[in-house]
């Protein structure tokens, strides 16, 4: 969140205090959150974090208890969808079955009584943005699943909305084409500049896609950042896991790749840390070796009191130590993140490291 | 289920002579009886003064029951697809009360209720505007008998709809009427038009509930199936033969449109 103010720049979407109870359950808890302009914002957590409901909270389509919303420095929080200036992706595409291609992304020109060549000549403009151009008269029913949702999106930025708004967008594809969606939306947020948020359960996406995350538990923020900054410094163990495979070693939770195997306690040692003493090494008998490809998952028991975990070491490494199930190792942890509540011993793994 | 030739042979004739023997024959007598003597004789019967009004208001009375029907049904279907509420289902099955209610039965509630002796007999005897035995008794009688079509129809096609399409276009800035127009009524078109033959097929068709509220006038106050029956009760059985062919005529006309649509509903729900 630092740096737009460093800019000096005002949040695209500001959320403050929002609440929103179904009965019992909380799918906002008194939620706070900005949206930088022009940034590409993943909302990231399991089902039932509340994400789509803040999403859709900042669309107008649900109606948070209390709070209050702003886009672009207008409090939107009672205006309805029609006036608040997003464009909305659904994950099911929302096409509209009955109109073709062009009608669909004509849509909101239309409404908007637009003139007709200037419409037609978006609507090709969008479709050509959007890789569909020639499927102009084609109904949505003759179309792929990622054709759909690309044909949604050019539907969306055909109003110039102020923020793009995307419930997971990519969630009903499969896993070749969602890839692909992807990389395409990140091109296409680089070229077009609108400010996007984009609800996903997908760690993998959030970190592919997304130049900032918002992790989301149980309808409230647990940790607003970088990629790289909640993947490597979660604010707490739930981030942690969440973003990534975690095990836990000496009691404190790691990345599995962050777990250097060797042969000797020296080994343990990268070549990199020169003369780090062999603090912190633990000594562990092999259980289990699996190939992933271009990784290598070995499972592990400490020696000391038999608490099995697992580290991810690269084929080169695990050829070069040739690991055969019951062999003792050495293993230590490279990188051990700062998590709230595990800090005392990270500092004492530190101290002695 | 594997069944030995013989049996699928013997159980397909058995079939086959259950609905020669109830529907074919029956029906073929009628149309043979109509036209043999002739189709001159059969168009003097049915363009008599009588027929002719008979068929005016039978048409009068489908004209005023679908579009109203379209009116009310389609927000209540609406409603009970969109909404959780307190007594829903009460309604649903309020809604289903005609589908149960012998016909004859409306009739009598409805003489309860509107006849001059009835809980709102007021309207007849103090404004003198006469609904039992007069043409807003028929148009109520349709009605009641058909009220469930347009809803029954139309309400399970926005369930399979859902919410997707319009909250997409009202984020495109479209005004629920607008949405309504543009994507919701596009959409539930051929449920809709389902609903409006079965709630045609049904009016014409008419018997139970409109004989009780009619005054069964020749010429004045017979709907096709009235004349059809009040015919035969003279014995101009002739003449009741063509009625019943004029009827069954439109049946058929509505029977074909129904399957069309069955046909292209498929085609749109894929």
């Amino acid at each position: 969140m630092s740096d737009e103010h460093k800019q000096g720049r005002t949040p695209a979407i500001t959320v403050r205090g929002a609440n929103k109870r179904y009965g019992d359950f909380a799918a906002l808890d008194n939620v706070d959150f900005d949206v930088p302009e022009g940034s590409l914002t993943a909302l990231l957590g399991p089902s039932g974090s509340g994400k789509s409901t803040l999403l859709r909270a900042i669309a107008g389509l649900d109606t948070p208890d209390t709070g209050t919303i702003t886009i672009k420095g207008n409090d939107v929080t009672g205006v309805p969808p029609q006036r608040r200036g997003i464009g909305f992706v659904f994950q099911h595409y929302a096409a509209f079955k009955h109109l073709t291609v062009r009608e669909n992304v004509a849509f909101g020109l239309k409404i908007r009584k637009k003139p007709k060549a200037e419409i037609k000549a978006k609507v090709d403009d969008l479709l050509e943005v959007v890789g569909l151009s020639g499927f102009q008269t084609r109904y949505p029913s003759q179309l792929s699943g990622g054709q759909r949702q690309r044909m949604a999106l050019a539907r969306a930025l055909a109003v110039d909305p102020k923020v793009l708004l995307l419930d997971e967008p990519f969630g009903a594809l499969d896993a070749k084409v969602r890839d692909d969606l992807r990389a395409w939306l990140r091109r296409l947020h680089d070229e077009v500049h609108v400010t996007t948020v984009l609800v996903t359960h997908d760690q993998a996406e959030a970190l592919d896609v997304a130049d900032r995350i918002a992790v989301l538990n149980k309808g409230r923020i647990e940790q607003v950042g970088s990629p790289t900054e909640v993947y490597d410094s979660p604010s707490n163990p739930f981030v942690m896991s969440f973003l990534g495979a975690v095990s836990t070693l000496n009691g404190t939770l790691v990345r599995p790749h962050d777990i250097r195997v060797g042969r000797t306690p020296d080994m343990a040692i990268s070549q990199a840390e020169g003369n780090v003493a062999a603090t912190g090494v633990l000594r562990a008998k092999v259980d289990r070796v699996v190939v992933l490809g271009f990784e290598v998952r070995v499972e592990l028991t400490t020696a000391a009191d038999h608490t099995p975990f697992t580290a991810q070491i690269t084929r080169g490494d695990a050829e070069a130590l040739r690991l055969i199930e019951g062999d003792t190792v050495y293993v230590r942890a490279t990188r051990i993140p700062p998590i709230a509540g595990q800090t005392q011993e990270v500092e004492a793994v530190l101290a002695r490291a | 289920m594997t069944l030995s030739p013989v049996v699928r042979y013997l159980a397909r004739y058995l079939a086959l002579a259950y609905i020669t023997v109830l529907v074919i024959v029956p029906v073929g007598l009628i149309l043979w009886r109509t036209f043999q003597p002739g189709l001159g004789e059969f168009f003097a019967q049915i363009t008599t003064p009588a027929a002719i009004s008979a068929l005016q208001l039978t048409l009068l009375v489908v004209a005023i029951v679908v579009p109203l029907n379209v009116l009310f049904g389609v927000p209540t279907a609406l409603v009970l697809a969109r909404n959780r509420f307190r007594g829903k289902s009460v309604l649903q099955a309020v809604i289903d009360l005609p589908f149960a209610v012998s016909p004859v039965v409306v009739g009598v509630a409805l003489i309860l209720l509107w006849g001059s002796a009835g809980l709102l007999g007021f309207v007849e005897h103090s404004w003198g505007f006469k609904i039992i035995f007069g043409f807003p008794g028929i148009v109520l009688a349709s009605i009641f008998v058909t009220v469930p079509f347009v809803i029954r129809e139309v309400e399970p096609v926005l369930h399979e709809l859902g919410t997707d399409q319009e909250e997409a276009a009202s984020t495109l800035g479209a005004q629920w009427w607008q949405t309504f127009w543009r994507i919701t009524l596009p959409s539930i078109r051929w449920g809709l038009t389902y609903g409006i033959v079965l709630t045609v097929a049904r009016t014409l068709g008419e018997y139970g509930a409109v004989i009780m509220v009619s005054s069964n006038l020749p010429g004045q106050s017979q709907t096709l199936t009235l004349l059809v029956s009040d015919r035969y009760n003279r014995g101009a059985e002739y003449g009741a033969y063509a009625m019943s062919t004029v009827l069954m005529a439109v049946a058929v006309i509505v029977l074909i449109v129904q399957v069309i649509l069955d046909a292209r509903r498929a085609r749109a729900a894929q």
